[in-house]
């Protein structure tokens, strides 16, 4: 199928890779279904595009290039909603606020997305004991991907 | 909006599920043990709503190419 989206104009997208946000997110709850599309560039940065709404897209990272030390503790709730069975069900990733520079921007290291890569089942999970913030400064003036 | 009144180890129920008890009170502070179904999010207040307006914020569209100058 074919979707308008906020970074790439129309793209094609397989149906089966649609990730479904059965609760939406905060402040976007009746957005449930979204796509992970990459920039062609090697940016660090990938895209959460809603299937619905072409204006509404995340920029999100994968925390843990970042910061080192990111814990998550997924609690059963999460495990069963998402139904995960294994580690390698989850993938984390963290929204970015964008500013005009980048050692300005920030991620929200408090409410990671969580994806199960084999259910497509997503969600922001909010962590209640979390000594990180929603407004996190962890990038520096690279946001190339490091080639090791 | 309804109003209870509780003693410390009372409890409300919301809904047939939803279940709240007042654990304890000391000094302004009060501590609440809450028992809901696992589909049902129990967040701080103040925590959901700094996420919520951190989306809005992240959700508005800018122009990548001017960072990577």
């Amino acid at each position: 199928m074919k979707i308008k989206t906020s970074y790439f104009g129309e793209v094609k997208i397989d149906e089966k890779d649609i990730i479904y946000f059965e609760q939406g997110l905060p402040g976007f709850l009746e957005e449930k279904e979204f796509v992970l599309l990459s920039f062609d560039e090697p940016l660090a940065f990938q895209v959460l595009q809603s299937v619905s709404t072409e204006t509404l897209a995340f920029i999100v990272v994968f925390p843990f290039d970042f910061k080192k030390d990111y814990k998550v503790d997924l609690n059963d709730h999460i495990l069963e909603q998402l139904k995960i069975e294994t580690e390698d069900d989850v993938l984390i990733l963290s929204i970015v606020t964008l500013k005009d520079h980048l050692n300005i921007s920030t991620a929200n290291l408090q409410a990671p997305i969580i994806i199960n890569r084999h259910s497509h089942l997503g969600k922001q999970y909010i962590m209640h004991e979390s000594s990180f913030s929603t407004k996190e400064k962890i990038f520096n003036s690279s946001i190339m991907k490091e080639e090791e | 909006m309804l109003v209870l009144t509780r003693k410390a180890k009372q409890k409300i129920m919301i809904g047939d599920n939803i279940e709240i008890e007042l654990l304890s009170i000391e000094g302004d502070q009060v501590k609440l043990g809450i028992s809901a179904p696992k589909d049902i999010d129990v967040n701080r207040y103040e925590v959901y709503e700094a996420i919520q307006k951190e989306n809005d914020e992240a959700s508005k569209k800018i122009d990548i190419t001017k960072i990577l100058k």
